[in-house]
């Protein structure tokens, strides 16, 4: 792999642009791999970066139904945040988001990383009560946030209409050190990364099939032939239930379509995240102009990625009384996804019933901002075929053993 | 946007006037039960890619629940039956076969 760099510019600058290569390779599968992750969103492939770089594993396949980037990925409002509650969460999500910083120089390719800010709005008694809680949770376990005042909300964002009437801003919760990247080159960049580490990424190849032998996993079947390996990962998001029916157990998980739509550029009016929870619309502007807009999901379970008109309603009304501004804005883009929603909102990253077959799924409407750490945490069980210290509250047994991790409670919403 | 019939009110109802509750036919469990069985009522569910049975609530109206057969890749609804129902009745089972030859039929 050639690395990218100005010198790399440089050069292609005055050779017409001839010399730059496939950022990974397409491979077709081989007949057995010592790991194979189903699913290449950014999840997997993280997973199989992490295996690669922090434990030398390289027999690996990544398995793509579609095309990389096209799933979730691709369809998100690339926030960055780890202002949770509970301390299980804090620490993924917060390794996460350090990770995120130093990304683009890992994977050698500009990931655009901006932390902007990200800052949550209280529009009532409740929630300003409940974010002061989140606020000192996230100070015990060193995240870097704090409360500000409806005077520095209006500060930081100019545009907000802190007034209400109906939801007045009554305070905020600042993270600093959050914001956005590019989510496609997020997928593009891990991909690049482990076609170079010799990891094959195969994409175009649906599992339609679990091989097992006495409840041990010893390959899968896809479209394009049968593939041995002594461990399997899950990692499909909407569709990590479908792929447990092939193997044959159920999992605490029900999935559903979330949407988000762009408008039409406009010049820069938004220089953070504002996320407004008890009125559920998500605002943040791209470096293209367009203000990326994200709101609720669906209330039934549906894997129709579109989504309901009424949901896009709803988040553009809420938006609408926040920032009047953006009222006569017209709407450029819309698009869902389907995301995997567990009863306490916080992700699976587990061992399952099959031996050697693992999953990480359950991240919800909030998968984007957790990649790297996720795919760290799932490298590390997978390597040592047992979860770590990141990863070992999050195993599926937590439903029955009744230890949730509830972030449902924890921000009002879905996120 | 979703059209489901009320069985209760005998009229189309809009998405807006409903409100989902999930997984149908799921067997109440009480506190003699297993912990295997609770796990398994509370939060298992076959969250399954095309034809579900699942209950719906007509909030804006009625208030009272119903079943409802639907697709979840496609989102066309197949007809609503009584919530007293143990099992979908099998005219609704019909009306799945005509449009979709493959359906194999209600699996617990």
């Amino acid at each position: 792999m050639k690395r990218y760099s100005l010198s790399s510019i440089f050069t292609e600058a005055f050779r017409d642009n001839l010399g730059w290569e496939k950022a990974w390779t397409k491979r077709q599968p081989k007949k057995e791999y010592q790991i194979i992750i189903v699913g290449g969103g950014g999840h997997g492939l993280a997973t199989a970066y992490y295996l690669a770089k922090n434990f030398n594993v390289t027999d690996i396949a990544v398995i793509e139904k579609g095309w990389i980037g096209g799933g979730n990925t691709g369809r998100n409002t690339t926030i960055i945040r780890s202002n949770y509650l509970q301390e299980s969460s804090i620490g993924i999500y917060e390794k996460s988001r350090f990770l995120y910083e130093t990304l683009s120089q890992d994977l050698n390719y500009n990931i655009m990383f901006s932390p902007r800010g990200v800052l949550m709005l209280c529009q009532t008694e409740h929630e300003l009560k409940a974010m002061k809680r989140t606020s000192h949770a996230n100070r015990i376990n060193g995240v870097d946030t704090k409360m500000v005042a409806p005077e520095e909300v209006k500060e930081i964002v100019p545009i907000i209409n802190i007034n209400g009437p109906r939801f007045p801003v009554l305070g905020a919760l600042w993270q600093p050190r959050g914001g956005t990247a590019r989510h496609d080159a997020v997928a593009w960049g891990y991909a690049r990364k482990c076609s170079d580490f010799g990891i094959d990424i195969i994409e175009q190849c649906e599992v339609i099939g679990v091989k097992k032998k006495r409840e041990k996993i010893v390959g899968v079947e896809t479209t394009k032939g049968n593939i041995k390996a002594k461990k399997v990962c899950f990692v499909a998001a909407g569709h990590s239930s479908v792929l447990a029916d092939l193997a044959g157990f159920r999992l605490p998980i029900e999935s559903v379509a979330l949407q988000a739509l762009v408008s039409e550029p406009i010049k820069p009016i938004i220089d953070c995240v504002v996320m407004a929870n008890t009125v559920h619309g998500y605002l943040s502007q791209s470096d293209k102009g367009e203000l990326v807009i994200g709101g609720g999901a669906d209330g039934y379970n549906n894997y129709s990625q579109r989504g309901s008109f009424l949901h896009i309603e709803e988040t553009v009304r809420a938006l609408v009384e926040t920032f009047p501004v953006i009222s006569r804005l017209r709407q450029l883009r819309q698009w869902g996804g389907i995301v995997d929603m567990t009863g306490d909102r916080s992700p699976i990253i587990s061992k399952t019933p099959v031996d050697g077959l693992y999953i990480n799924c359950g991240w919800g409407t909030g998968g984007f901002k957790a990649i790297p750490g996720s795919g760290w945490a799932t490298a590390e069980m997978i390597y040592n075929e047992q979860p770590g210290k990141l990863a070992s509250p999050f195993s599926i047994d937590r439903f029955s053993e009744g230890r949730l991790i509830d972030e449902s409670a924890a921000a009002a919403v879905a996120h | 946007m979703l059209n489901i019939y009320c069985p209760i009110c005998q009229r189309d109802c809009d998405e807006t006037e409903l409100s989902c509750g999930g997984q149908a036919h799921l067997i109440r469990r009480d506190h003699a039960s297993s912990d295997k069985d609770f796990y398994e009522y509370l939060y298992e569910r076959k969250n399954d890619k095309g034809i579900i049975f699942e209950r719906w609530r007509h909030v804006y109206g009625c208030g009272k629940w119903f079943h409802t057969a639907r697709c979840t890749l496609t989102n066309q609804v197949f007809g609503s039956y009584s919530a007293k129902e143990v099992q979908p009745p099998k005219s609704i089972l019909a009306t799945i076969r005509r449009s979709r030859v493959d359906f194999k039929g209600w699996v617990k």
